[in-house]
This record gives structure tokens, sequence and C-alpha cells, in this order.
């Protein structure tokens, strides 16, 4: 009734292949934005906004950039958070050799170098293919992760090994450090975040997608219609590594503060960006913000669960039922709905589009 | 610098071979344990098509069962029977609710699948065991203790008891794995499972109960890999990250064969301590936990489908 494409005629082809045709969506976005500008920093409190939503941007990011590689170039990675970690490091580098420039601009910057890298290791893609590829990257995510403990200079020999972000600014706002204020940090975060989610839209929909999809689904068969995988697979290595980059550049700088030697941008780590782009749905932007959404909020909700039922568990017993119930619902999910809650949104859309009918 | 990194090590080689034989030794070891936990992949994958991520985790929970049967008081070979029980009912729910459930699923969903299973005995096994770490029960199981030494070429090398065990236990396995595929009825059963799953089930082969018995026989393999393991270090959740050194072997030795399995171990294993022996204090130490993955990231760039794998060919 309210939501249906019935009257909604195109006119033109810029129109025909627009990335959200029906009004309803266009609409349904803005109010999305609307509330992530305008809304959530008047009502939020502090713990939301730092512990929920910047987390939750930051890594729907990530899962985007594993997102592209993956569901979109079907390429298998499990190296996501060493490329996060290059973006991190190179995002301290930069901010201790260039104090006085804009600290948004260095974060962005900060994702060529993970790209780079990603070409490198994206190398072996070209010759090897599904889970032999996934192993390949886990010498990514081992040696960069080795990388990151043993060269002393990407930490600025900091005896204890660990990076420590200096107070920065950006249009003369503190946005770094220990003491900088969260909703401004929020800011910077969504700023960025729907920027890079906008340019992966264009990228994903335009001639460049189409073809890592072609790939995705046979490379032969693409290869035969003129598509060169070299560039492809590369191309969506580089893409993908940069905005792994960044979300890892923005975890550090706008989240974190500190990263420990060895303890953050771990196999883990890997892991957690893989169910997200998983359980979100391969292939869909959206997913990958829904995932990022399901896998962060699942512990805190057990958590707040197990804290509001009075349960008599101890505090170490939460964490491995954390586990539990983490591993036995994504193999419920599985089971359920293996393309993912992007597969569920759509169903749904489907639903409201033919309501109140069953079909 | 090229002298210290090309020639230096080889000198070092020559100067002193007694512990370049140490070296071969120590990672023959270490290669055994990774063909072992090898050997449980290409179990399951050659029987389901599954890569069964989950492998290193159970590895470790055998081991855990194991020894956390025996704290409760029951006599080691009890407990030994008992886990083993332990893990027969693993693989029945694994196939009921996991592989079931999942059939004709693509690739990725049920690697998935075996990273939640992964999870889910992180936490089961905590929750029952607990987290730290724990002592094998080797002695309890008869497996002797000390070490031989041997001299080769005017110095000496000591080879451990539990190692020497180790690699006979592992051999046996493998001959009796060899046996059960090549002469047994079910063994046959798991040759056409894994040459062709529709052929297989068209000539009256359950598949549902082939998976059971390979994730049974993987199940068993861990056991004894986590008895081993648990035997050198102790018994704990950190080797499950360790087990991850089984996937660079898996690529070496292509993912469907057992021989490759373990070539493939011995060589990463040798190799790993080797590189870590006379390259790492160059490079800071510590390259033992990447050298394994660029070893078999090298072999693959020559041949993709590694060492004994089937060749791969590709129609539209």
């Amino acid at each position: 009734m309210f939501y249906r494409e019935a009257g909604q005629f195109k006119t033109s082809y810029q129109a025909d292949s627009a990335v959200f045709p029906i009004l309803q969506d266009r609409i349904g976005l803005a109010v999305i934005l609307a509330i992530a500008f305008g809304v959530i920093p008047f009502f939020a409190t502090e713990f939301f906004v730092q512990g929920i939503m910047i987390p939750f941007l930051i890594y729907a990011l990530a899962a985007i950039g594993l997102n592209i590689l993956l569901g979109y170039a079907g390429q298998l990675s499990l190296g996501s958070a060493a490329f996060m970690g290059v973006g991190a490091y190179t995002a301290y580098k930069l901010v201790t050799y260039f104090p006085e420039t804009n600290v948004i601009l260095l974060i962005l910057v900060s994702g060529f170098v993970p790209a780079l890298i990603g070409v490198l290791f994206g190398l072996p893609s070209l010759r090897i293919k599904g889970l032999y590829l996934a192993v390949a990257t886990l010498a990514a995510q081992f040696f960069l992760d080795w990388c990151f403990i043993r060269i002393a200079w990407l930490y600025n020999y900091n005896p204890s090994g660990a990076i420590e972000m200096p107070a920065r600014q950006a249009f003369g706002l503190t946005l770094t450090g220990p003491a900088a204020d969260y909703m401004l940090r929020y800011y910077a975060v969504l700023g960025i975040v729907v920027l890079m989610t906008w340019f992966a839209s264009n990228l994903v929909h335009g001639r460049i997608g189409r073809t890592w999809m072609m790939v995705r689904d046979m490379d032969i068969a693409a290869q035969l219609m003129g598509v060169k995988l070299t560039n492809a697979k590369l191309t969506a290595f580089a893409v993908s590594s940069f905005y792994c980059g960044v979300a890892g550049a923005m975890l550090v700088t706008l989240y974190l503060n500190a990263a420990e030697p060895g303890a953050v941008f771990t196999i883990r780590q890997s892991f957690l960006v893989l169910f997200m782009v998983i359980l979100g749905g391969l292939g869909s932007l959206i997913g990958s913000f829904f995932g990022a959404a399901f896998i962060l909020l699942l512990p805190i909700l057990l958590r707040t669960a197990a804290a509001s039922f009075h349960l008599p568990i101890e505090v170490k017993n939460i964490e491995n039922l954390q586990f539990m119930i983490v591993g036995a619902l994504i193999i419920l999910f599985l089971k359920f709905e293996p393309h993912g809650l992007a597969r569920l949104w759509q169903v749904g859309k489907q639903k409201l589009r033919v309501w109140p009918f069953p079909y | 610098m090229l002298y210290k990194i090309l020639i230096d090590p080889f000198v070092q080689m020559g100067a002193a071979p007694d512990l370049l034989v140490q070296a071969i030794w120590d990672g023959f070891v270490g290669g055994v344990l990774y063909a072992l936990i090898a050997l449980g992949f290409v179990l399951i994958y050659k029987a389901s098509g599954v890569f069964n991520f989950a492998q290193g985790i159970m590895v470790v929970f055998a081991a855990l069962a194991l020894v956390g049967f025996h704290q409760m008081g029951v006599p080691a070979w009890i407990a030994l029977f008992l886990a083993l029980a332990v893990m027969l009912l693993l693989a029945i729910s694994v196939e009921r609710l996991v592989l079931r459930p999942l059939v004709n699923q693509p690739d990725i969903i049920l690697l998935m699948a075996t990273i939640g299973i992964t999870y889910f005995l992180i936490g089961f096994g905590q929750l029952v065991f607990g987290g730290e770490p724990k002592r094998m029960i080797t002695s309890e199981l008869g497996i002797p203790k000390g070490a031989q030494d041997f001299d080769v070429f005017g110095g000496f090398v000591s080879l451990q008891n539990i190692d020497i065990t180790a690699a006979v236990m592992a051999g046996i396995m493998v001959a009796a794995l060899a046996w059960f595929f090549s002469k047994t009825r079910i063994g046959r059963a798991l040759r056409a499972v894994a040459d062709d799953h529709q052929a297989a089930l068209s000539v009256g082969i359950s598949l549902n109960q082939i998976w059971v018995i390979v994730w049974f026989a993987a199940g068993i393999v861990a056991l004894a890999t986590g008895i081993m393991w648990g035997a050198r270090s102790d018994v704990s959740f950190a080797l499950e990250i360790i087990a991850l050194k089984a996937l660079p072997v898996l690529i070496l030795g292509g993912f469907t064969s057992i021989p490759g399995a373990i070539v493939g171990g011995l060589i990463i294993g040798i190799g790993e301590k080797i590189g870590e022996f006379y390259w790492g204090p160059l490079l800071g130490g510590g390259i033992e936990s990447w050298l394994a993955y660029m070893i078999a990231l090298v072999f693959l760039l020559f041949r993709p489908q590694g060492l004994f794998g089937d060749k791969i060919i590709e129609r539209i």
C-alpha cells in the first residue's frame, strides 16, 4: 500500500538505472541519514555513541571492504584484519609526520598503503582460487601481524610496542587522542562512512562492479567475454584493502586511541569481519551494516540479558556462554537464511509491496 | 647483508651438523603433528567437501575431554574410551545439526558453519573443562618419558621418547587409515563418496552415515593428535591458533591427498624449524608464525593444486 512502484514512471535512461528507483526507498534513506546526523546526537548517551554507534559504523565499513572482495569479486580472504592493521599503522605514522594536517584527510589517505599491500597479496589470486586462496591470505594475516610487533619503526620505537594516538585536529577541532569529544568523533566517523558507502555503491553498480560480479560468477566465462581477470581481481583487492585500511585507521584514531601489539588486528578480528559479511549477506552493501550491527550488538545484548535476569552465572562463564551462543546462532542462521540478513530485508520489502495480499 | 642471508646460514650448517640434525628432527616432530591435523581435514574434505575449520578445536576438545575425565577420577584407559565416545557423539551431532540441514550449500557457507562449530566448541569446552592449561596424562597412558642421545658427527642429538612415540603412532595411524580406505567395505564406500556424491548415492551408499563415520575418524585422529601435542606442551586453547598451521600444510599437499598431508606436514615442519633456527635471528625472531604460510604460498605459485592434489580442470 505504502511501498510499491506502481505509478512511478521512468522517463529517462538515467532514472531507469538509478540505484534507488523507488521513491519510498529514497525517502527511507533520507530519513535514516537524518536520524543518524540529526536525531541521534541529541538523544544519545555517551555510552550509546562511544560504545555502539562508532564501532558499528567502523566495522560496517570494514565489512563493506571485505564484501567487495568476497561478495562482489568472489575472492575469499581471511586477512582483512591485517589490512585494517596496515591502515591503522599508516595513519599513526602519518599523524606523527604531519601533525598540522587535517586528520580526516590523513585517515582517508592512509587507505592507499593497505591498497598497495592488498594488491601484492592479491597476486596469488591470479593463479589460485577458492579455499586455496583463503589459506594464501592467511599468509598476509600472520606476516603483517608479525610486522606490527617486530618493526619498531611502525610504533615509533615505543618500548611497550603499543601505538598511542596523539591529539590531532581537523578544521580546528580536536578529534583524536583520549581527550577528544565523542560527538565530534561520531560526526567524523559517520561522514567518512557515508561518503565511502556512497562511493562503494557507485563502484559496484558501475562497470567495474559488474566486471567483479562476472569474475565471481564464473571467471573463465568472464575471461572469454573479454574481461581482464588480472585487472578485475587486483582492483577488487585494492579497493577492498583500501576500505579495510580506512576502517582500521578510524578504529585506532577515532575509537580505540591505542593499540596493543598483537592484540587488535588478529585472526579473530578477521573472522569477526567475515561473520559480518556472511551473516549480513554476500554482495549487499546494506547487508554489511546489518551484519556489523548483529555481530556487535549480540554480545552486548547477551550481557544485558544475563544481568537483567539476575542469572547466577560467573563472569568468565558469561564469556564462554557468549562463544557458544554466537557459534550456535551462526549455524542456525546459515540453516534458515543462508543469504543473510540482506535477504530478510528483501523479503520484507516484497511483503510490503504486495500488502495486504499474501502474494 | 647478502652474505648473511645467502651464505652464512649454510656455513653454520656445515660447521655444526649435529645442530642441523637436531633442528631437522625437531621440525620433523612438529611436522608430524601438523600432518596429523591436516589428515583430519583431508578425511572430512574428501568425504563431504567440507573445509573443516573446526579440526584444530576438535584436537583441543578431544584432549580436554580425556584429561577432564581423568581428573574426575576415571582410570586413564577408560577415560580414553570415554573421550572417543565424546568424539562419536560430536560426529553424530555435527552431522545431524549442521551438515544435514546445510546440504547442497556453497563451500563458503559450509566453511562458515565449521567456524560456527569452532566458536561453539571453544565456549563449550571452557565452560565444561575450564579455560586454564592442563597437563596431559602421559605416564598414565603408558607413554615413555626421557630422551635418547645419539652421537652424530661428533656432537650429540637428543630425541625425546615422547616425540619418537608420536612419530611411530602417527605412522601406525596413517597405515591403519590406508588399510581402512583400501580394504574395508566402509572404506570403499568412503572413496566412492569422495569421488562422486551423486553416483555414490545412486548405488545405495548412505551419505549421512558416511559423514558420521568420517567425522568420527577425524575425531579419532584429533584425539591422537591431542594426546601427542598435549604431551609436548600443555593442553590449552592456544593450540587452536597453532592448529591453523595445518592449513599451509593442506595447500602444499592438496586438499584431497592423504600422502600429500603427510609430506606437506613434514616439509612445513622442517622448513619452519630450519628457517627459524638459521634465518630467524636476522629478521628479529618469531618468523615461525608466518614462515609456513610463505613457504606454502611460494609452492602454490608453481603448483596451484598442491603437490599431490588432483589436477584442476575447468570447464564452462
